[in-house]
């Protein structure tokens, strides 16, 4: 067996101890191509019979077009109910990645989750997170224990042996799941090629109206983005290594606009996937800090 | 990240070739362990570094850290690297496993960095129990310390077979070639005592780098493999269950539809293929393979490790935390066990107090019905004990609530490891491996035979069947039986009475009547039935049987669709009145004690599948309800 059957075994072997032993499980769909793969592991675990859960998308209303489109497309495709969960609060308030910083990511992605989670009572929540994405998820458990409250409580993981996962919880705990979380960015990448599975065609350089604002360079997906005098839309062949809310998401300029393209790229480039995305730079525990209170 | 620009070359020119090769690669899991400041999350920081698996923003940032925790002066701390944790970076400690990836020209690599803290154990096992291979550390200037002894013990507990003693920090004794071989030594003493047969030693030093990725000119005395190189070309000896015969437990029953039935699962041992005989335990019922079903197509064989959905040739009662095998696995059946526990909660351990018992994909009640020792690390001595406490080791007795499949932790990981869980907080107390099974009978295997018992009712052409008759002493049941096994024997059935006073006579010469004994009675009857519906026959079983829980005993041994009930319901006083044996005027007089319906109790069945009132069923007519329900 090589090392991407491997992974992707060990992988349906989770998520099936996950819905065999919860009562109200969902997966969190973000639409990039790592919970793309995982909805692809999750059709697989379940074959013939179709994902029994639905799939949750916590919307900040201001991802991709194009990120939208596919969404829909794909719950069509894998016939599973989707439920999109906008924070009401953070709609009413306005808040938008210019004007209010971290509360953006606070409201409509920490809060907005945790809302989503309770309203529907979902107690276990698949999540394609990776341990080699960033050095506090290199910590976490495969089946990670969350209070009443959503936090996660570093210094008292379950110990976790073996593939005996332990998901007794009480009630309003829960418990988020990483199918994902041996795999790296190239295993995630190889894993698509192998399959040949549908991704976003963001992931593909293509040419697109871009600024360059403080060393980033953003694509201007809509006309809410606020232009500044002296910054001009131009049209730059770029494409994207994750994907998030578009004023935040940094892209690269490049010209691969294949799968293959974009794995050599990938190969040989000397920065890593998270470079682009401005919620980490915060400080340096800031991944930690947003799961302690209920990031995923 | 600079790469080697030949790799370069290739990435460039032949991404298809690249890709194939790096798919191919083996993977290696591993574990750094050790005392605390042996320099762990050091070393691993610098394999990290050296084997070119640092991206350009994380070094910068890495660098910035490093100047502001200032422990390294103006080199870089690679353990800020590994140590994710803020609590971590404060401490300068390592608190909880963190995994990293890597790989090289020849294979890839999870490393889980795991802590050297004795109250850290639990996150350290965490790391260690799926890992192939350890790495230990020692510090030069420290020798063996106590958590050296101690991770040594878990890794090999564990079942790690693979183990690289590290002698770190080599720059701080100069490179002293005495100082390292006295460590070995004193090492290999110890590592003899807990069975520990090899290791493989390298000198080292994470902060500089001596024989990591390349050879030091620092020693030159040492002839052997740096450690990469060692990682690199190991050979990982495979897993015992890759070459025996196939078990999964079922994870779940996937049935979109009535059409179709799978049981989806893990395979924890051997090679499955359509048409394989198995048996599903506890059940111990019989199928064959029919499909092996994959989202893309259906699989000719399926292997070791592999997650698949499969069906069976037959409908056959399999549920999540059965065990489908192939007719040869040597699974056993035991509720009690010695096992090897690994005590992981603040809470100590509570003998007789039930914890949710979870192996493979079942989980059931247990409790510790005794400690037979703890381990002192230091000593290695076995120590009387009464609990055990949090990060100790112990060998105790642990007993389920019900009957189990197992292989010993030695023979199988999957089906030889558990986790106790507290029912009360859910946290998981303790990570343990059976070591065997106390239970007198479980070594017995049942004997596969070539002619099964569908050959045996076959050439008989006819359906095998237990009619169990249950009532009072005279009620009828031997009249009923009689007429019943005659006008089978006019049809051309192969049948058997099995009556109440003959068995006694023989079989069970050795039993009285009191409660155990006729527990003991009807247990053997029961069995004796069961064998011979395995032959083939329609038994017929005339017995008292009085108490209920015995009568669900039988039950449980034989298939539902081959035991019929029969309640032959007469009244205790015409039972009485009849009287022709004289039985009911003797224990009436107290000449005979312990008689059912006198001084013993008839329980009568709740269910019946048949129910003949004596009263008013003339025995044709009792025989022809008998009749209907067993012959189609």
């Amino acid at each position: 067996m090589n090392n991407l059957n491997y992974l992707e075994s060990e992988a349906i072997h989770i998520i099936r101890e996950m819905v065999s032993e919860s009562e109200n499980p969902v997966i969190l769909y973000s639409i990039g191509k790592d919970s793309t793969v995982m909805l692809h592991l999750i059709k697989k675990a379940f074959y013939p019979s179709f994902p029994p859960f639905p799939l949750l998308h916590i919307d900040t209303t201001w991802k991709f077009k194009e990120m939208y489109k596919f969404r829909d497309k794909i719950a069509k495709d894998v016939n599973m109910d989707l439920i999109v969960y906008q924070n009401p609060e953070a709609k009413k308030k306005g808040i938008n990645p210019f004007d209010h910083g971290t509360l953006h990511t606070d409201l409509w992605k920490t809060e907005g989750l945790k809302q989503a989670l309770n309203k529907y009572n979902f107690d276990s929540a698949l999540i394609g997170a990776r341990r080699d994405e960033e050095k506090s998820r290199a910590k976490e458990r495969v089946f990670s224990f969350r209070s009443q409250q959503h936090n996660w409580d570093s210094k008292k993981q379950r110990p976790e042996l073996w593939s005996l996962y332990n998901t007794r919880k009480s009630k309003g705990e829960s418990i988020r799941v990483f199918p994902l979380s041996n795999w790296t960015e190239l295993d995630i990448w190889q894993y698509i090629y192998q399959e040949n599975i549908e991704i976003v065609s963001l992931y593909f350089a293509a040419l697109r109206p871009t600024i360059k604002r403080n060393g980033l360079i953003l694509m201007v997906d809509d006309n809410r983005l606020p232009l500044k005098s002296d910054e001009k839309p131009e049209l730059r062949s770029i494409r994207f290594r994750t994907l998030g809310c578009y004023p935040l998401t940094g892209a690269i300029l490049s010209e691969a606009s294949t799968l293959k393209e974009v794995i050599q790229e990938m190969l040989l480039t000397i920065t890593s996937e998270r470079q682009g995305r401005i919620i980490d730079k915060d400080h340096g525990a800031s991944m930690e800090m947003k799961k302690t209170q209920g990031y995923f | 990240m600079k790469l080697k620009s030949n790799k370069k070359n290739i990435i460039a020119n032949d991404i298809d070739g690249y890709l194939k090769t790096h798919q191919n690669k083996s993977l290696l899991r591993f574990i750094t362990c050790g005392s605390v400041d042996d320099g762990k999350s050091t070393l691993i920081g610098r394999l990290l570094y050296d084997s070119k698996m640092i991206f350009e923003d994380q070094l910068a940032q890495l660098k910035i850290d490093s100047k502001k925790s200032g422990t390294q002066g103006k080199k870089i701390d690679f353990a800020l690297l590994v140590d994710g944790l803020e609590a971590e970076r404060q401490q300068g400690i390592t608190i909880d496993v963190a995994y990293r990836f890597f790989s090289t020209e020849k294979r890839k690599f999870i490393v889980a960095d795991t802590p050297g803290h004795e109250q850290y154990t639990r996150n350290m096992v965490t790391g260690a129990s799926d890992s192939q291979l350890a790495v230990i550390l020692i510090d030069a200037q420290k020798g063996v310390l106590t958590q050296t002894r101690r991770h040594s013990y878990l890794c090999h507990l564990l079942g790690i077979k693979h183990i690289v003693l590290a002698v770190n920090k080599m720059d701080l004794v100069s490179y002293d070639q005495t100082i390292f071989n006295s460590i070995i030594s004193n090492y290999e003493t110890f590592a003899d005592t807990i069975g520990i047969k090899n290791f493989e030693s390298i000198p080292i030093s994470g902060l500089n780098g001596d024989n990591i990725t390349t050879r030091s000119t620092n020693t030159k005395w040492y002839k052997g493999p740096t450690l990469l190189n060692h990682l690199e070309d190991l050979n990982i000896k495979p897993e015992k269950s890759e070459s025996t015969s196939f078990f999964m437990p079922v994870q779940w029953v996937n049935r979109p539809n009535q059409d179709f039935r799978g049981f989806s699962g893990r395979i924890a041992s051997g090679i499955v293929k359509p048409g394989q005989k198995v048996r599903i335990f506890p059940s111990n019922k019989t199928s064959v393979i029919d499909r092996i079903v994959t989202l893309e197509s259906d699989l000719d064989h399926a292997i070791l490790n592999q997650s698949v959905t499969i069906t069976l040739k037959d409908e056959i009662d399999c549920s999540r935390g059965q065990i489908i095998a192939s007719e040869d696995s040597l699974i056993q059946s035991a509720d009690q066990f010695e096992t090897l526990l690994i005590w992981m909660d603040e809470s100590s351990l509570i003998p007789n107090r039930s914890y949710y018992f979870k192996i493979g994909t079942e989980t059931v009640l247990a409790f510790i019905s005794k400690i037979k020792f703890k381990v002192n690390i230091n000593t290695m001595e076995k120590i009387a004990a009464q609990t055990l406490e949090l990060n100790e080791i112990g060998v105790a007795n642990l007993t389920t609530d019900r009957s189990i499949p197992f292989m010993p932790f030695k023979e199988n990981k999957t089906l030889g490891s558990f986790i106790l869980i507290d029912k009360m907080t859910n946290a998981t107390v303790a990570g343990g491996m059976i070591n065997f099974s106390l239970n007198r009978a479980s070594n017995l295997h049942w004997q596969k035979m070539d002619v099964t018992r569908e050959h045996r009712a076959k050439l008989k052409d006819q359906k095998p069947v237990v009619v169990w008759m249950t009532g009072l002493s005279g009620s009828g049941k031997s009249t009923i039986a009689n007429a019943l096994e005659k006008k089978l024997l006019q049809m051309n059935f192969h049948t058997f009475i099995l009556d109440g006073d003959n068995i006694r006579l023989g079989l069970n010469k050795d039993l009285g009547f009191s409660d155990a004994d006729r527990v003991e009675n009807i247990r053997r009857v029961g069995h004796v039935a069961k064998l011979m519906t395995d032959a083939g026959l329609i038994v017929i079983v005339a017995f008292i049987s009085p108490f209920r829980s015995d009568r669900d005993l039988v039950k449980k041994m034989i298939d539902k669709k081959e035991f019929v009930e029969v309640f032959i319901d007469t009244p205790l006083s015409v039972a009485e009145d009849r009287d022709v044996k004289g039985l009911y005027a003797k224990a009436r007089s107290g000449k005979l004690k312990n008689f059912t319906g006198i001084d013993s109790p008839y329980e009568t069945p709740e269910n019946p599948d048949i129910h003949i009132k004596t009263k008013s069923q003339s025995i044709d007519e009792s025989v022809n309800a008998i009749l209907k329900k067993i012959i189609n």
